[in-house]
């Protein structure tokens, strides 16, 4: 039982970041119908953003910011520069999605050629190897960390998009694009500002990875992938759903890699990516699919 | 882009005298490179055709029935692996490289079934798990992957006394041709043209009498026979295997392939092919810089060009023709 409750805490935490992962990519499928599979590479810039400022002596704070507002000018540079002129080109629906493929091909090389491609440590104030004991539970400073963190993360973009008049607009673009622009939403903002959010949502996901998993140009590709099956498991079309599904896999993952085996563990997630898409495939909190005929 | 008058005329894979002509001197020329080429070139030109193969069988899924796959890894590991440990156990070259084929089909199939379900981006998710499920499952079992050593695969003897370039070379060619010859086939073919509706919108091929389980699987299980092929092609040609040949970046770069080449088209999937092998090789002393490549020339291709390096090369040739008219 105390094992169960250990790991179980533990996996909160991974949870916590794949759900901000999964929050990044639901916000932009939602209102573009858009995977974006930059995303992972997206956090990565940022986190190297992280990494060069950090190395030139400038203080945390002022690195976590000035990353996440890179991945964010990044993203929102990729929406205005490429997707809405390939949107004019009528471009199809599959090619956006290959566009964003393209991109992260290109951040990918980006990152090797001027970060390097040697796994670097990242220097994080709070610490791995500090634990802290609840009961009979142990939690490292940075998972503690990590969960308050993504916590904070989530209500903060839950109050952003339900309690402003921003959200409104996100939301109303979302559900219906020609209605939103008949009512004069400038909807090419609001999606301009989907981008740049998810994106910063993203590389806070990957400030918090960085220290535990060492830098290097690929580190992203898992948990963006992990976080890919966390939105499918809570519905593509659903943030709460998103943040449920990241919390519910990284608990399932960390009770499989305890208590089956370790290298079942990482295959884990894939296995319910596809059991997720045969069995209900609009996820947990997802809505039905509509099919028109 | 033709005028075609007769169905015999559309069977037809080449329609014009002239055409026939340089086809013709293509493929001498492409035949005798071994005898004028250097080592080197007919080194990357094998590797070209092996990897031809595979891009031709995605462009069957991805082009021609409108499937989109990120599994490609995946079935290149069964298919390599299958022939790997057929080979080892010293059944014939021919039936091992089929064994290989076959289990790809086989799972390919498997894949296939949530296609029946789920459309554009989620069928793309599915088939991406299913690609980095496989690279994982090798990577954790030293029974399938041959252990940390890698699973070395015995070199085949040359034939009629050919140095083992050359007869790579031709060995890879005549595969390459054969299915190139069997894509042509399929693609003009009832099956081919099932393809192609449920491309086009698949409710309408339904309603005419497409078969849609039957014809998605078929699509998937051909698909991944080819991918099989090549992944057996590939393991004979480089000698071992180990489960990091087959990460995400070999999905990606065939998928890329069949984007770049050109959808829907088996010339495309040749060049595509062309492409994703040259220009590592062109570019090997900035390794980082070979996702650059390939991103910035898919964001070109969809934006200007979206039928990819075979749209392009129809429109000049097109242009040629009517020249000085446009």
């Amino acid at each position: 039982m105390e094992l169960f409750i250990q790991y179980s805490v533990s996996g909160l935490s991974t949870g916590a970041v794949y759900a901000l992962v999964a929050l990044g990519l639901v916000l932009i499928y939602r209102s573009t119908r858009i995977l974006n599979f930059a995303h992972g590479d997206i956090s990565t810039c940022g986190a190297f953003v992280a990494f060069a400022l950090l190395s030139l002596n400038v203080p945390f704070s002022v690195a976590a910011l000035a990353s996440l507002l890179s991945g964010a000018v990044l993203a929102m540079a990729f929406y205005f520069g490429i997707l809405v002129p390939a949107q004019r080109r009528d471009a199809t629906h599959l090619g956006q999605i290959i566009l964003t493929l393209g991109l992260g091909l290109i951040l990918q090389g980006a990152v090797a050629y001027f970060g390097g491609t040697e796994p670097q440590s990242f220097p994080f104030p709070l610490s791995e190897f500090k634990v802290y004991k609840v009961a009979s539970v142990t939690l490292s400073q940075l998972s503690a960390g990590t969960l308050a963190i993504s916590l904070l993360g989530c209500i903060l973009f839950y109050v952003l998009v339900q309690r402003t008049k921003i959200g409104l607009a996100m939301r109303a673009t979302s559900e219906n694009l020609q209605a939103a622009q008949t009512l004069g939403i400038p909807t090419r903002q609001v999606l301009a500002l989907s981008w740049g959010l998810a994106a910063a949502l993203g590389v806070l996901a990957g400030l918090f990875l960085a220290p535990a998993l060492l830098l290097d140009p690929f580190f992203m590709l898992e948990p963006f992938l992990k976080g890919f099956a966390a939105a499918i498991l809570g519905g593509m079309n659903s943030l709460p759903g998103a943040i449920v599904g990241g919390l519910i896999l990284g608990v399932a993952e960390a009770l499989t890699g305890g208590f089956l085996s370790m290298a079942f563990k990482n295959s884990f997630a894939f296995i319910v990516i596809i059991v997720v898409l045969l069995l209900r495939p609009e996820g947990l909190l997802g809505e039905e699919f509509k099919e028109r005929v | 882009m033709d005028l075609i008058e007769s169905y015999k005329e559309e069977l037809q894979l080449i329609r014009k005298p002239w055409t026939r002509i340089w086809v013709g001197a293509l493929v001498v020329a492409v035949l005798l490179l071994p005898f004028y080429g250097p080592e080197h070139v007919t080194y990357i030109v094998t590797i070209i055709w092996l990897y031809s193969v595979g891009v031709m069988g995605q462009n069957i899924l991805i082009g021609y029935t409108g499937q989109i796959s990120f599994g490609q890894a995946g079935f290149l590991a069964i298919g390599a692996y299958t022939f790997g440990h057929l080979i080892r156990l010293e059944i014939p070259l021919s039936l091992s490289i089929l064994g290989g084929g076959v289990a790809a089909g086989l799972f390919g199939i498997l894949v296939g079934f949530p296609s029946l379900r789920l459309k554009g981006p989620y069928l793309a998710i599915a088939t991406m798990g299913f690609g980095v499920a496989v690279y994982q499952i090798f990577v954790n079992s030293e029974l399938l992957s041959g252990g940390r050593m890698g699973l070395s695969i015995p070199k085949l003897e040359p034939w009629f006394g050919m140095s083992s370039v050359m007869f790579s070379y031709y060995f890879n060619f005549i595969f390459m041709l054969g299915f190139a010859l069997l894509t042509y086939n399929i693609i003009s073919s009832y099956m081919g043209r099932a393809f192609i509706a449920i491309r086009d919108n698949d409710i309408a091929a339904e309603v005419i009498g497409v078969n849609l389980t039957r014809y998605k699987l078929l699509s998937f299980a051909i698909s991944s026979f080819y991918t099989g092929i090549q992944g057996a092609l590939y393991a004979l040609f480089v000698g071992y295997l180990e489960p990091n040949m087959f990460n995400f970046m070999v999905s990606i770069t065939l998928f890329v392939a069949v984007i770049i080449g050109g959808l829907a088209s088996v010339e495309g999937s040749i060049m595509g092919a062309a492409f994703v092998v040259l220009v590592p090789q062109l570019f090997s002393d900035y390794k980082e810089m070979v996702p650059v490549i390939f991103g910035v020339t898919i964001l070109i291709i969809l934006i200007f060009e979206p039928l990819g390096l075979a749209g392009r090369w129809m429109k000049t040739r097109v242009y040629l023709r009517n020249w000085p008219f446009r």
